[in-house]
């Protein structure tokens, strides 16, 4: 079990931090869920991974720590806010910058030709 | 236990409530009833500052649980230092924000004190979690704030702040779950007792914990190889919101000299100092990059956000000796630098309205409207953040310079941060010279009217500094009790014996 959790863990974080590179704003926000996923299960294994006990000591043979679980549902709560939160930004981000989705606001352009760039220094 | 602790949590709560409620109320209403809570948790941290200062520690449990198990909230000289810091700050911010900055969204009073209830909760709480938790308030209620206004230019900074900052809550989870796996405690004061005895082998994951907090508030601080996002964000913001963000880096800064004086200092064994030792070349590397960014800005919104920077990278490297009189040097020149460049933000905003189209730009223009006010305001300000005298910079920075005991630390600190200074220096007088000196022909029109609300809290902030130098003894004495407080942290794990109510007999 430890083992399959772990790549679970690992396949999740590692998925995320990539898609958190990503120069769209979609795969960034869908990344950061991912991420969120891993560090939740993570924070949840801290209290070790146990089948068949129970957080109240006394009523089973073995018992689970409860403080992990409430840390994981704080953590659930939080980062469910703020994934919405960065959702409606994104797209506020996408509609302020006509339709480009860039995490820059716009793409960067290689060749821009010297009007463009004026205009770029006009809006720094 | 003691109610008082509750109050600058309570306060901001129930009239941030009350806000969210009130969006369609008329504006007078509003600006009066947050205005009232202000002050009203300006004046709970006074009540408390003098409590602190009697050096002993305050405990509130939450349900009259028995630390470690419950959430408790401690109240020593530091905890209270950093309310009447903040709340002063805020205060002068949130009057500057009644001259119309607050006119933008019906939201704004409701948002802004919950981002001081999200400090005020990071200042008084004894237990990692829930520091945890109040990060998450501050930074959900800076992210509305830091969205209000008028304009498309605030989203993309505004973006890259968001994402930054839940990749740190991410690591700082990571950090979380780490530590209690090994130690079973979040409390800090339990912690302390605990680090030290961990067995050899989980000595790694520990270890890993805490260099992963400190990647964390180093987020929160903006060090260097983690500080670009602050430049973006800080001016794009309106004035008193970018103003009250000065106080944002200082709270990685506080959780810093908590965590790794209290739970990794010197009494820690194995861990003992963790991260130190990275800490300073990196906060004299943060310095270096914020006078070169300082040298670059176009702006004067720009150059106060580098100056965030510098203070960070000054603040730190006083922390980083870890001894008392550093210590003492950093919370004498942390008072410093927040009022003064919270208060240099709001001038820059003035300045902005008063040139037209050449907003606060570095560039000539036509001679600024009110220009003997603003330029001494601003002349203030850059003294003060530079370090001359006679204002409070200078005294503060001779408090970190004096601190460096060893030949190399007082080498490698004597000449970055004179050297720094000085380049600094250059900066503002550029800015400053270009700014109010250099006029084309021309006039503006329509300067923005300067009310009293916005000149006053602007001059108030920035004359702050005046204040710290006629209070210079009773302030760095009590910045000295403060660090000793800090580096006695046997005292501070009493905590966990004190008697429940109920069972004080």
């Amino acid at each position: 079990m430890e083992l399959a959790f772990a790549v679970v863990i690992g396949a999740l974080t590692a998925s995320g931090v990539y898609l958190m590179l990503r120069a769209r704003t979609f795969p960034v926000v869908v990344g950061l869920t991912m991420l969120s996923y891993g560090v939740n299960l993570f924070l949840f294994s801290s209290g070790r991974l146990a089948t068949g006990g129970q957080p109240i000591i006394g009523s089973a043979e073995t018992y689970s720590d409860p403080l992990p679980q409430a840390l994981v549902l704080t953590a659930i709560v939080i980062g469910f806010a703020m994934t919405a939160f960065v959702v409606v930004l994104s797209l506020r981000s996408l509609a302020d910058n006509d339709n480009d989705d860039h995490v820059n606001g716009r793409v960067p352009e290689q060749d821009s030709t010297p009007q463009d760039q004026e205009q770029e220094g006009a809006n720094t | 236990m003691n109610h008082w602790l509750t109050a600058p949590i309570l306060i901001p709560l129930i009239g941030g409530i009350l806000q969210a409620f009130m969006g369609y109320a008329p504006i007078a209403l509003r600006r009066t009833l947050a205005i009232a809570t202000t002050v009203l948790m300006l004046v709970a941290a006074i009540v408390l500052l003098v409590l602190a200062d009697d050096g002993s520690y305050r405990l509130y449990a939450f349900g009259n649980w028995q630390p470690p198990f419950g959430i408790v909230l401690v109240l020593d000289r530091l905890a209270a230092l950093m309310l009447v810091m903040t709340a002063v700050l805020a205060l002068f911010c949130h009057i500057y924000a009644i001259g119309g900055t607050d006119e933008s969204s019906r939201q704004f009073h409701g948002l802004f004190l919950f981002q001081l209830l999200g400090l005020n909760i990071a200042f008084l709480t004894g237990d990692l979690f829930n520091l945890f938790v109040a990060f998450e308030v501050l930074l959900i209620a800076s992210y509305g704030l830091l969205m209000h206004g008028e304009g498309t230019s605030r989203t993309v900074p505004g973006l890259h702040y968001v994402v930054l900052n839940l990749a740190g809550s991410a690591v700082f989870l990571i950090a979380v779950g780490m530590i209690y796996s090994v130690t079973g405690t979040l409390n800090m004061a339990d912690l302390a007792i605990k680090i030290p005895q961990v067995a050899e082998e989980n000595l790694p994951l520990v270890k890993a914990g805490g260099m992963m907090l400190l990647v964390v508030f180093g987020l929160k601080a903006a060090i260097l190889p983690l500080c670009f996002w602050l430049p973006g964000a800080y001016s794009n913001a309106t004035a008193p919101v970018a103003a009250l963000f000065a106080v944002m880096t200082k709270v990685g800064i506080y959780a810093i000299i908590r965590v790794f004086t209290l739970i990794f200092g010197n009494q820690a064994g194995e861990l003992a100092s963790l991260g130190m030792d990275w800490l300073f070349p990196l906060a004299l590397i943060t310095l270096t990059m914020g006078v070169i960014g300082a040298l670059g800005a176009a702006s004067l919104r720009k150059l106060v956000a580098w100056q965030v920077i510098i203070s960070v990278g000054t603040l730190l490297a006083a922390i980083s000796f870890g001894t008392v009189a550093g210590t003492s040097a950093a919370l004498f020149y942390l008072l410093n630098t927040t009022w003064v460049v919270g208060g240099l933000f709001l001038v820059a905003d003035l300045v902005d309205g008063q040139r037209g189209s050449a907003q606060d730009k570095i560039v000539t223009a036509p001679r600024i409207a009110n220009r003997t006010f603003l330029s001494v305001l601003f002349l203030m300000g850059a003294v003060a953040s530079v370090g001359l005298p006679p204002l409070s910079g200078f005294f503060a920075k001779l408090l970190i310079l004096k601190s460096a005991v060893t030949e190399s630390d007082v080498a490698w600190l004597w000449s970055v941060l004179l050297i720094g200074s000085f380049f600094t220096l250059i900066a503002y007088s550029r800015a400053g010279s270009i700014v109010f000196w250099r006029n084309v022909e021309g006039h503006i029109e329509e300067p923005q009217k300067l009310t009293p609300s916005l000149s006053i809290s602007a001059s108030a902030l920035i004359s702050l500094s005046i204040v710290i130098v006629i209070l210079a003894g009773p302030i760095s004495r009590y910045a000295e009790d403060t660090a000793a407080q800090l580096h006695d942290t046997s005292a501070y794990t009493d905590i966990l014996s004190k008697p429940m109510v109920g069972e004080e007999k």
